[in-house]
C-alpha cells in the first residue's frame, strides 16, 4: 500500500463514523427546533443515535461471541453437530491440555507476584531518591514495546552458542565468563518457562511501578515521619507501614496482571511457539483454530477454559460496582 | 544521622542495579542494530564499546589475481575494507600460531612462498614459482577493532525486508483502530452518564463485565461471521475495516469505562445551564464535553494506540499474511523463524517496530501514566 493510499483509507474509515453522528444529530436538532412539542421522541431517537454504533459493536463483538463460543463448544469441529461434552473430554484427556493448564498455573502465580513485588520495591526506592524519576521512567519503559519485541530482545539475550564458540548472548557470556557450560535455555523444559516468565515480569514491573507510585503519594507524610522519629527501620516501615496502607493498590495491580497473564500468547508464540513444553491455553487455542482446518469445538473449549479463569474477576468487579451504585 | 546515609547508599545501590538490569536488554538490541552485521555474528554486543581483539580468518585471493613482478610471482589485495578502522596488531599462517607475527613481518609458508600484511590489512603475497591453486591461503588475523557504528543494518531492513512496509500497514491498522472507538466511545459514555433510557444501569454493568473478558472468547465467531460476511458479498474475507472493527470492539469496554468515569467527574452545573439555554445533547457534547475531555482522550487516545500497534493476535487473524497486510510484529515473528541466525535483521527490525512506542513513551508519558493510574481504579 502506498502512502497515499493509505492515508486515503483511515481517513475515510475515520471519516464515516464522524458523518454519521454529525449528520443524524444536525438532522435531529433541526426537526427537534421545528416541532417543539414532540420533546420526548426526540430524546429516545437521540438516545439511539449515541449508543446505537457502540451498542452493535459491543453486541457483534463482545456478546454474542461470549455466548456462541459457549455453544460452540458443545459442538464438532465444523460447528454443526452437536456433541454434548465430547470436547471437554478430550480436553480433559489431552497431554498437550494439562501440559498448558500447569504453565498458566505456574505464569498465574509467579509474574504477578514479582511484577508487583519488584514494582512495590522500586516505587519505594525511586521515591526517596533525587534521581528517581529517571529511574522510573527507564523500568517503565518495556511497557511501550510490543511483546514480539520484548520475545527478540530476549532471545538476543538468552542466544546459545557451542561451548567452544564465542557467546554473542548475554547471559550465556555471563555464564560462560563464570566458568560454567553455555546453556540453550530456551529449550531446557520446566525451567524455559521461567525464562519466558522473565520477560513477562520485566515488562509488568513498569505497570505496578506506575500505579504504585501515584498510591504512596497518598500515604501521609506524618506517619512515616513518626515512625522513623520512634526509630523504625525503613524496612520496617516498608513492612508495617507502607504494605498494609497499599493493601487495595496491591490488589488492583495483582488482578490487572493475572487478568494480561491468563491472554498471555504472543511471548511464547514468537520464542518457542509452545515447543520444549512451553505451551499455554493461548496457544493451545490459536493452534487448534487452524491446525487441521481449524476445530471450533476444541478452539472454543480451550476459549472458554481461559474465561473461567477471568469469572472471579468478573465478579468481584460488578459486585463492587453495585457497591458504589448504591452510594 | 549517619545510619540513615548508609541506608540512602544502599537503596541508591540496588535502585541501580535495577535501572541496569532493566535497561541492559533494550539497550543490547539498539547497539547491535547498529553495528556491522559480521562483527555482530562473532562477537557480544558489549563489545563494541570499546576497542577490541578480535581474531579474524581469512582466505587471500587465488591464482586468477596473480601478476609478475620482475621475478616474482605476486598477489596483492585486501582483508577487508579499510573504512571499518580495524587496525592489524599481529597475523599468522597455522591455526595453531595465530600471532606467531607482528605485522610488517615476513612469513614463509611451507612451500616457500613469502607474505606480509600491513596494519590496514593489505597483504603482499609473493612466490618464486607461478601460483597454482584457485583457492588462496588462510591468514589468521588479530586486529584491534575500534568501536563502529552503522546505518546499513537499517537501510536493508526498512527496504529490502519489507519491514518498511509492515510498519505502513502497522499504521493502517493502527490509527483507525484507535480514532473510531475513540470517536464512537465518546458518545456511548455521555449517553451512559447523562442521558436517561431504559436498561442504562444494565449497559453500564454489561461495560464492567466485557472490561475482563479475554479476546479469545471472541476469535472463533468474530472469523466465522467474517468469511461468511466475504462468501455473501463476493469480498475478502480479511481486510483492514475488518481489523479496525475488530479492535474498536475488543477496545470498546475499557474506552467507554473510562471516558464515562471521566465525563461523570464533570461538574454538572454546567450541563444544566447549558440545558436551560436550549442546547440539545449534541450541543453539549461537541460545546462542552469534548473540549474539557482533550486530556482524557490523550491518555486514552495513547492506550489504544499503543495497544493496537503493538498487537499481534487480532493480526495475525483478521489479516491475511501477506506484504500489503502483514504487520509489524507479525512480520517480526515471521523473520524470527526464517531468519533467526540473522540477528542484524532481527535486532533492527525489533527497533524500527519499537520507534513509534518510544517516541510516544518519552514525549507523552504524563499521559500515558495518567490513563494507565486511571484504568486501574476499576478494580
Amino acid at each position: 500500500m502506498s502512502l497515499i493510499n493509505l492515508f486515503f483509507i483511515v481517513f475515510l474509515g475515520i471519516i464515516v463514523f464522524i458523518l454519521y453522528f454529525h449528520i443524524s444529530n444536525s438532522f435531529l436538532d433541526y426537526y427537534g427546533k421545528k416541532t417543539n412539542k414532540q420533546y420526548g421522541f426526540e430524546n429516545s431517537v437521540r438516545v439511539i443515535i449515541f449508543i446505537a454504533p457502540a451498542f452493535i459493536i459491543l453486541f457483534i463483538f463482545i456478546l454474542y461471541p461470549v455466548f456462541e463460543t459457549i455453544r460452540l463448544s458443545f459442538y464438532d469441529k465444523f460447528g454443526r453437530e452437536f456433541v454434548g461434552f465430547y470436547n471437554y473430554k478430550w480436553a480433559v484427556n489431552d497431554p498437550e491440555f494439562r501440559r498448558s493448564i500447569l504453565n498458566n498455573i505456574g505464569w498465574l502465580l509467579i509474574v504477578p507476584t514479582f511484577s508487583t513485588f519488584f514494582g512495590l520495591v522500586i516505587a519505594n526506592l525511586a521515591d526517596r531518591i533525587w534521581w528517581g524519576s529517571i529511574a522510573k521512567s527507564i523500568i517503565f519503559m518495556p511497557m511501550a514495546i510490543s511483546f514480539v519485541g520484548a520475545g527478540v530482545i530476549w532471545k538476543f539475550i538468552y542466544e546459545y552458542r557451542g561451548p567452544g564458540d564465542t557467546q554473542i548472548g548475554l547471559l550465556n557470556a555471563v555464564i560462560v565468563y563464570l566458568g560454567y557450560e553455555p546453556q540453550a535455555w530456551l529449550t531446557i523444559p520446566v525451567w524455559n518457562n521461567i525464562f519466558l516468565m522473565a520477560i513477562m515480569i520485566w515488562i509488568q514491573t513498569g505497570l505496578a511501578l506506575v500505579i504504585f507510585s501515584a498510591a504512596l503519594r497518598g500515604i501521609p507524610k506524618e506517619m512515616l515521619e513518626a515512625a522513623r522519629i520512634d526509630g523504625a527501620s525503613e524496612v520496617r516501615i516498608f513492612f508495617s507501614i507502607i504494605i498494609p496502607y497499599l493493601e487495595q493498590t496491591i490488589l488492583v495491580i495483582w488482578t490487572i496482571i493475572t487478568i494480561l497473564v491468563l491472554k498471555i500468547f504472543d511471548i511464547i508464540f514468537a520464542m518457542t511457539n509452545g515447543e520444549w513444553q512451553t505451551g499455554v491455553l493461548a496457544n493451545l487455542m490459536y493452534d487448534w483454530m487452524f491446525r487441521g482446518g481449524g476445530d471450533s469445538g476444541r478452539g472454543s473449549v480451550l476459549a472458554f477454559v481461559i474465561m473461567i479463569g477471568v469469572i472471579p474477576i468478573l465478579a468481584w468487579n460488578l459486585y463492587k460496582h453495585k457497591q458504589e451504585q448504591k452510594i | 544521622m549517619k545510619k540513615f546515609s548508609i541506608t540512602s547508599i544502599l537503596s541508591q545501590f540496588l535502585l541501580l542495579l535495577f535501572v541496569i538490569v532493566w535497561i541492559m536488554p533494550t539497550f543490547g538490541l539498539f547497539i547491535s542494530s547498529l553495528r556491522d552485521k559480521d562483527l555482530l555474528a562473532i562477537s557480544g554486543w558489549w563489545t563494541s564499546l570499546t576497542t577490541t581483539k578480535v581474531n579474524e580468518i581469512y582466505r587471500m585471493s587465488g591464482m586468477e589475481s596473480q601478476i609478475k613482478e620482475n621475478d616474482y610471482f605476486v598477489i596483492k589485495g585486501k582483508l577487508f575494507d579499510h573504512n571499518s578502522g580495524k587496525k592489524i596488531e599481529s597475523f599468522g599462517i597455522t591455526s595453531k600460531k595465530i600471532n606467531e607475527f607482528i605485522v610488517g613481518e615476513i612469513a614463509t609458508f611451507k612451500d616457500d612462498t613469502q607474505v606480509t600484511v600491513n596494519e590496514s590489512g593489505e597483504y603482499i603475497w609473493k612466490s618464486n614459482n607461478e601460483f597454482t591453486k584457485k583457492k588462496g591461503k588462510r591468514l589468521f588475523i588479530t586486529s584491534l577493532s575500534p568501536p563502529s557504528f552503522t546505518l546499513d543494518n537499517y537501510k536493508e531492513v526498512l527496504f529490502k525486508e519489507g519491514i518498511g512496509q509492515a510498519f505502513l500497514n502497522t499504521t493502517a491498522v493502527a490509527l483507525p483502530s484507535t480514532l473510531i472507538p475513540l470517536i464512537i466511545c465518546s458518545f456511548f459514555a455521555y449517553a451512559l452518564t447523562w442521558m436517561k433510557f431504559f436498561g442504562r444501569d444494565t449497559l453500564l454493568a454489561i461495560i464492567i463485565a466485557s472490561l475482563v473478558v479475554p479476546l479469545q472468547m471472541s476469535l472463533i465467531p468474530i472469523l466465522t461471521i467474517y468469511n461468511d460476511f466475504g462468501a455473501l458479498f463476493g469480498v475478502a474475507s480479511k481486510s483492514y475495516p475488518g481489523v479496525w472493527m475488530a479492535h474498536t470492539g475488543f477496545g470498546l469496554a475499557s474506552t467507554t469505562f473510562l471516558l464515562r468515569n471521566f465525563i461523570k467527574s464533570l461538574p454538572n452545573e454546567m450541563m444544566e445551564a447549558a440545558k436551560v439555554d436550549g442546547a440539545s445533547h449534541y450541543d453539549i457534547f461537541i460545546r462542552i464535553i469534548i473540549p474539557l475531555s482533550i486530556p482524557a482522550f490523550a491518555s486514552i487516545f495513547i492506550l489504544q494506540f499503543l495497544w493496537c500497534w503493538n498487537d499481534l493476535l487480532v493480526g495475525l487473524v483478521f489479516l491475511d499474511q501477506v506484504p500489503s497486510e502483514i504487520i509489524l510484529t507479525a512480520k517480526l515473528k515471521e523473520l524470527l523463524g526464517s531468519r533467526g541466525e540473522n540477528w542484524e535483521i532481527l535486532t533492527t527490525g525489533a527497533f524500527v517496530s519499537m520507534t513509534v512506542p518510544l517516541f510516544i513513551f518519552f514525549a507523552l508519558q504524563r499521559y500515558f501514566i495518567r490513563g494507565l493510574v486511571a484504568g486501574s481504579v476499576k478494580g
